[in-house]
């Protein structure tokens, strides 16, 4: 017997997985690990705008990952400072500032550790359908682009030389991703959702011998980590967030034993 | 004349102070074979980025002929590690392809026994066999090489030329073919650019030579496939690839060329410091 608050944390934890697997293997293709963890870092700058102006916070989240993907995306193309600094200051700048927000919200008391490291056992009917909603649409646009974003990953000269547009595909995928960690937040927190995004991604590359097959893989090692670390949390009574995190992290520890086993064989 | 397949229009570019393109014009015709000869850091890449339309110039134009279909083979493709990716996977890439397509254009490149094996396990040669491969299933009306022999051995470069010119025929396209070697140039080459930050000169090989080192290094075969083209600067680049000294020359191509090849490997051996 399954108590609700449980389901919905299971669905929605499988929902955000299922995003996140094809997405984290992007990420891991295209090295941009630290671009996702600037744009959750921004996301706390949207709670305190949510709740300063008054609307959904997840609504103020998605709504500033996108505009930090914008704002970066515009920034990349200048080449005086270097990208990864442009990413940490706008990471930590925006994160301060979030902070500081919050403490000008009156009245209501603001649990900052449940953004920080997620709430999946709070998701209630309304995170799951927008979860559901957004992820369909994310993975519907990264279906409809994934062989020319492919193309554009393997080399921007071949991609380019057959009149794929490069710029506009980088754009968009740097948007979806915004999309995309707006929404896990509230799963699995800002500081935890890059580790759901590139450890499943990691573990399945181990197996796979398309890009295709890692991106399906890293669906799969994601589901079994929000399975595993709900599983623990629910038993041990750990935090949830971390306990996926966790079980991402020793299913990848395990991948790399099994892989060098048959290997030495 | 028809209008050209690509033509760049006065192409400037500067890197901060550092002036990389000066005023590039060239224009590739249908079928035509051009090679475009300089020696490293000439800017022979960014100028190839700037005509496939990756590089946005400060200054000037490229124009595409409408749906041109364009093959572009790198220096050399480095896939990373972290993605997985088999041969088969990377000839349909941009575009799908049966299995039995990517095996007939491996086979023609003699490179069959590698199509379920994974790009980054290719040995330098096969993966430039892999990537003409590519080519030949994409079928361009232009096919632009950039330094395509870069890290194969030299027998195996003869091979690669030879490759090169067979696919050339089966497809009947235009190649822009980019070089740093003053020896190594398709024998049937209809106009050679030797290009440094500007187009220095251009014209036609008048003379195949038929060099005895080359034959006795690379067969009689092979040598077939390698023409030598070697001309005569009017004018001197110092180390930073300016033109020192007046440019009114004339551009004439009496062949001998040993002192400004010699320049140019200095400022080879001056720029990879």
């Amino acid at each position: 017997m399954m108590d609700d608050f449980l389901f919905r944390a299971v669905t929605g934890g499988v929902l955000l997985a299922c995003v996140c697997g094809p997405f984290g293997a992007f990420i891991v293709w295209r090295r941009m690990a630290f671009f996702g963890d600037m744009l959750a870092h921004s996301a706390l700058l949207g709670v305190a705008l949510g709740l300063l102006i008054g609307v959904d916070v997840r609504l103020g989240m998605i709504a500033t990952c996108l505009a930090s993907a914008l704002i970066l995306a515009i920034g990349q193309r200048q080449s005086r400072i270097g990208s990864d600094t442009v990413l940490g200051m706008l990471a930590h700048s925006t994160l301060a500032l979030g902070m500081v927000a919050l403490a000008f919200v009156q009245g209501v008391a603001v649990d900052i550790m449940a953004y920080l490291f997620g709430d999946i056992l709070a998701v209630n009917v309304t995170d799951i359908w927008i979860l559901a909603a957004g992820g369909a649409f994310a993975i519907a646009v990264l279906i409809w682009m994934w062989r020319p974003l492919l193309a554009v990953t393997v080399s921007p000269e071949i991609a380019a030389a057959e009149s794929i547009p490069v710029e506009r595909l980088r754009l968009i995928f740097m948007l979806l991703m915004a999309l995309v960690i707006g929404m896990a937040i509230k799963i699995v927190g800002v500081l935890l959702i890059t580790a759901l995004l590139i450890v499943p991604a990691a573990s399945a590359r181990f197996f796979a011998r398309t890009p295709e097959q890692m991106a399906i893989g890293a669906a799969v090692f994601g589901v079994a980590s929000v399975m595993a670390g709900i599983a623990l949390s629910w038993h041990v009574d750990t935090p949830a967030g971390p306990s996926i995190v966790i079980s991402a992290a020793g299913l990848f520890v395990l991948s790399s034993i099994v892989m060098m086993g048959l290997r030495r064989n | 004349m028809t209008a050209p397949l690509i033509e760049g229009r006065g192409l400037t570019l500067s890197f901060g102070s550092e002036r990389v393109l000066d005023q590039v014009s060239l224009s590739i015709q249908a079928g035509e074979i051009m090679t475009l000869i300089g020696p490293n850091g000439a800017g022979k890449s960014t100028l190839v980025k700037t005509l496939l339309g990756l590089q946005k110039p400060d200054s000037g134009d490229v124009v595409r002929k409408n749906g041109l279909r364009i093959g572009y083979v790198p220096q050399k493709l480095a896939i990373d590690q972290v993605l997985p990716m088999t041969v088969k996977r990377f000839l349909t890439l941009t575009r799908a392809a049966t299995r039995s397509a990517c095996e007939t254009v491996l086979g023609q490149v003699g490179a069959a026994h590698v199509i379920d094996a994974q790009m980054s396990s290719l040995s330098g040669g096969e993966s430039q066999r892999v990537m003409l491969a590519r080519a030949l299933l994409l079928r361009p009306e232009l096919l632009v090489l950039d330094e395509p022999t870069q890290g194969v051995d030299v027998s195996g470069q003869a091979e690669l030329y030879r490759l090169i010119d067979d696919i050339r025929a089966e497809l009947n396209c235009a190649v822009l073919m980019i070089s740093h070697d003053l020896h190594l140039v398709m024998a049937k080459t209809d106009k050679v650019v030797c290009f440094n930050r500007h187009v220095c000169c251009s014209g036609i090989p008048d003379t195949v030579r038929q060099h005895p080192e080359y034959r006795s290094l690379f067969g009689v075969r092979e040598a077939d496939a390698i023409g030598i083209y070697t001309h005569e600067h009017d004018h001197e680049h110092d180390l930073s690839g300016h033109v020192v000294g007046d440019c009114g020359h004339d551009h004439s191509h009496d062949h001998g060329h040993s002192h400004h090849h010699h320049d140019h490997q200095k400022q080879e051996a001056e720029t990879t410091k």
